[in-house]
């Protein structure tokens, strides 16, 4: 076999965070001129794979080579000199400062004395968007732009470095179908320079309509790489998560009833938020929603919460009009919210498993003194009931994993006693078999007659346990799919649903 | 409504301005005789110093960080070269055996290299350490402190006395001014004015001052760019130490006596000035043209305060409340309203 078969190998790669064993010997490999899709749920290890090739992270053990070659980046600028670009999931702008210098961020062009040449930086930029077909003024404060402008800006940005190796992690987040229509004529072109592609993404539908190459990951193992035309969707699940997609997700029991809450014309204060959105809950009932990236589902549920300012609306639970001003409020009236980015808002991570269990509940236990021992029986009994894998309760909560990250803070909602439950994203960057833990623990809460709004972006976890979906498109609600009625099928329901979350852009 | 809101939008974003703007109109209206080119130039001249502070430490600013070491950096810097500008013909001068006056090349590099040293390791503690910027300014605040007494306490004379008796050509150079017809313009103001124009360029014209605004607007970002975000910080943090030197060179000059004190507080006043013309505390948002206005309007302020006579310790307490109130408007400009 020809040794330069492969541009890029990436060989028994090893890497370990606390509490966590990102990548188990994981494996990779892209041909010239080809797109080779990483495949996996949310923490498989797709994305730490790739900012260990970009040189964010430094590897445990492993081999990469490129073109034959033994590489270890120390740090993303000598990727970039070396030929490897990344569009980062994570949109990386410096939001003050204007596109162009955005893009030529790390390679500034010189003039004569050192100076910047802003013309030429013009000039390319324009050109660089011209050939990709981008209607963007290079001038433009990134700030001003949309998610799926900058989203676009930051594509063209790695296509700017011409690189050979060019990292896609999950570039269509944010973009309409038309969007990633372009994005992938911008693709086959690279591809037809010799460009290898890897493509990261969740959406199963475009990865087989562009992929030559699969591999697919799961807890950080590599699982399979085969070509895109001997899969389908229902192989690349199975590989994905090691169960049927009938086993994925526990069996529905809940049985909605009667509504518990009303929203009616409610929107946000402050841009960018969402306008207008209307929507009921009823008992029992586990209500989706769906969107895309910058959709402004994380601000609805945060100004229903109180977390962001409401401008007009009203909030209806049981019939009563409430005005939720503050979390506070919104605790007081039997909402909880378990929040998308839990490092950010939901864990203090370098507290225990007490602190983090009792926090939200902590007037219970005491005017001025708190009682230990009503501490301790909380949380032990938190610890027991949602199967939190732990040494002991004084651990400090970021040596768990995120799954059991994840269940201590749901457990600390459960301690508030709630009616209403808003998840945002509630499975993010947890293992498959938490997540089938954390669906059954959500239909339980549905079974005892609880309220659940759930964000997600993964539509199997939405089509998977919802019992109505309600679709937001670029800050308004685009539509609310009844399940089982009129789409024919989950696979006409997910159609539809996509399509929705275009409807305003 | 629109309107209204575009109305509030601007008063926020020009809320200083229009405040400091009424003092003025204020203090000349009082007193009539405030408005006179000598004030004027009186006013730029105590700026002049300071807004090179300023001008140091609003890089540090951008970067999302904060120098209290300044004022202290002055000081020694400001002592050393003041060892080196002593008149040959004063008996008890610190460098008993220099004959000849040095050029004055010297002690203004031996300023530089003083300040540059000490803001180097600040940029070493934020870049490399990951130590917040208020806790290692904080540390090399007390070391320059200390090594500034030990120094002015090892006269060969045995005096610990403030350093005094300067060289003519030192301070003509230094603290003199260039007449223009019968308007005498400090060199200081023009030495500021060039340095500002340096800065304006090094910030908007250069590399380096653009990946100072995105080290300090996302760090993440530059990071993943390519950008060496420690290389970035280190070159502020050393560019700082520059200006601070200049300054310490030019403040000897002004004071003409150089003690253990000297230099005390100067930070807060260059903070000042930052925050006034806008730097944002959160980083990666500032102009230069803010900071020198900044620090002009600043010292507008105390020399109005002055100027009507204001008691001494009243006018801390003004000072006070105005970097209070400057704060207070710049996070509001800055808050992302949820």
């Amino acid at each position: 076999m020809d040794q330069h078969q492969y541009m890029l190998e990436m060989i028994d790669i090893d890497k370990s965070f606390p509490g966590v064993h990102a990548l188990d010997r994981a494996q990779f490999t892209l041909r010239p001129g080809t797109i080779h899709s990483l495949m996996g749920e949310n923490g498989a290890g797709k994305s730490t794979l790739m900012k260990c090739l970009f040189g964010i992270y430094k590897k445990d053990s492993g081999t990469i080579r490129i073109e034959g070659k033994d590489v270890d980046f120390a740090n993303p600028k000598h990727a970039l000199d070396n030929g490897v670009a990344m569009v980062h999931q994570e949109l990386n702008q410096v939001l003050h400062r204007n596109v162009m210098e955005n893009v030529w961020l790390g390679r500034l062009p010189l003039k004569k004395y050192g100076l910047v040449d802003s013309k030429l930086m013009f000039a390319e930029t324009m050109e660089t968007f011209r050939d990709l077909e981008i209607n963007i003024s290079p001038t433009a404060i990134i700030g001003t732009l949309s998610v799926s402008q900058r989203q676009m800006v930051e594509i063209a940005k790695a296509v700017s470095y011409h690189a050979k190796i060019l990292v896609l992690d999950e570039p269509t987040s944010s973009l309409t179908e038309k969007e990633v229509d372009h994005l992938f004529r911008i693709i086959r072109k690279l591809t037809v320079q010799g460009v290898g592609i890897i493509y990261i993404s969740h959406r199963m539908d475009e990865i087989l309509r562009i992929s030559d190459d699969i591999t697919v990951m799961r807890d950080g193992q590599w699982i399979a790489t085969k070509p895109a035309n001997e899969l389908d969707t229902n192989e690349l699940i199975r590989l994905m998560v090691n169960r049927d997609l009938t086993h994925r997700f526990p069996g529905k029991t809940n049985k909605p009833d009667g509504t518990m809450m009303s929203v009616s014309h409610l929107s946000g204060k402050y841009e960018p938020t969402f306008h207008d959105v209307s929507f009921t809950l009823r008992k029992g009932e586990i209500l989706g929603v769906a969107g895309l990236m910058g959709s402004r589902r994380t601000e609805l549920l945060n100004t229903i919460f109180g977390v962001f300012t409401k401008e007009s609306g009203e909030i209806e639970v049981d019939g009563k009009v409430i005005d939720i001003s503050s979390p506070e409020v919104a605790k007081r009236n039997g909402f909880a919210l378990i929040t998308e980015e839990r490092r950010a808002t939901g864990l203090f991570p370098l507290m225990n498993i007490y602190f983090n269990t009792i926090i939200a509940n902590i007037g219970k236990y005491g005017k001025v003194i708190l009682s230990q021992r009503k501490i301790a029986s909380d949380t032990q009994s938190s610890i027991q009931s949602l199967k939190v894998k732990t040494a002991s309760a004084k651990t400090a909560i970021r040596s768990l994993s995120g799954g059991n990250q994840q269940k201590v803070i749901i457990g600390r909602w459960l301690l508030t006693k709630p009616e209403i439950l808003l998840l945002d994203e509630p499975t993010r960057g947890i293992d498959v078999g938490a997540k089938f833990e954390i669906y059954q623990l959500i239909i339980n809460l549905a079974n005892e007659g609880k309220g659940i709004v759930m964000v997600s972006s993964e539509m199997p976890e939405l089509l998977g346990i919802c019992d109505r979906i309600l679709v937001m498109s670029n800050g308004r609600l685009a539509g609310i799919v009844e399940r089982g009625k009129d789409f024919g099928g989950v696979a006409g329901e997910q159609e539809h649903i996509l399509k929705l979350a275009g409807t305003y852009i | 409504m629109e309107k209204s809101k575009k109305i509030g939008e601007f008063l926020l974003n020009y809320a200083l301005y229009i405040l400091l703007g009424a003092i003025l109109v204020t203090v000349s209206i009082i007193k009539p005789n405030f408005i006179a080119i000598n004030n004027i130039l009186n006013i730029m001249k105590q700026a002049s110093t300071k807004g090179i502070l300023a001008l140091g430490c609003a890089g540090i600013i951008v970067l999302g960080g904060t120098d209290l070491s300044i004022g202290r950096m002055l000081g020694l810097a400001a002592a050393v070269t003041a060892s080196l500008v002593q008149s040959v013909t004063y008996a008890s001068r610190y460098y008993t055996g220099m004959t000849e006056q040095l050029p004055l090349i010297v002690p203004l590099l031996a300023a530089i290299a003083v300040c540059v040293l000490l803001s180097a390791i600040n940029g070493f503690g934020v870049s490399k350490l990951h130590m917040h910027a208020f806790i290692i300014t904080l540390g090399t605040q007390l070391i320059a402190y200390g090594a500034n007494c030990i120094y002015i306490e090892s006269q060969p004379s045995g005096s610990a006395q403030a350093l005094s008796t300067f060289d003519r050509n030192f301070l003509d150079k230094a603290a003199g001014n260039l007449m223009i017809g019968t308007v005498r313009i400090p060199y200081v103001i023009i030495y500021f004015a060039a340095l500002a124009i340096v800065m304006w360029i090094v910030w908007n014209k250069t590399r380096l001052g653009k990946n100072m605004f995105a080290v300090g607007g996302n760090t993440e970002a530059a990071a993943v760019s390519g950008v060496s975000v420690t290389k970035t910080i280190m070159y502020v943090y050393v560019l700082a130490g520059v200006l601070y030197g200049i300054a310490s060179f030019l403040e000897a000059a002004r004071i003409q006596s150089v003690g253990a004190n000297t230099g005390i507080n100067y930070e807060l006043d260059a903070i000042s000035a930052c925050v006034i013309g806008g730097v944002s505390f959160t980083g990666g948002v500032g102009t230069i043209q803010g900071v020198v206005i900044g620090a002009i309007i600043l010292q507008a302020i105390n020399y109005s305060l002055y100027f009507l006579g204001v008691n001494a310790y009243l006018q801390y307490i003004i000072r006070g409340l105005i970097i209070v109130l400057a704060v207070a408007i710049d996070v509001r400009k800055y808050l992302v309203k949820k």
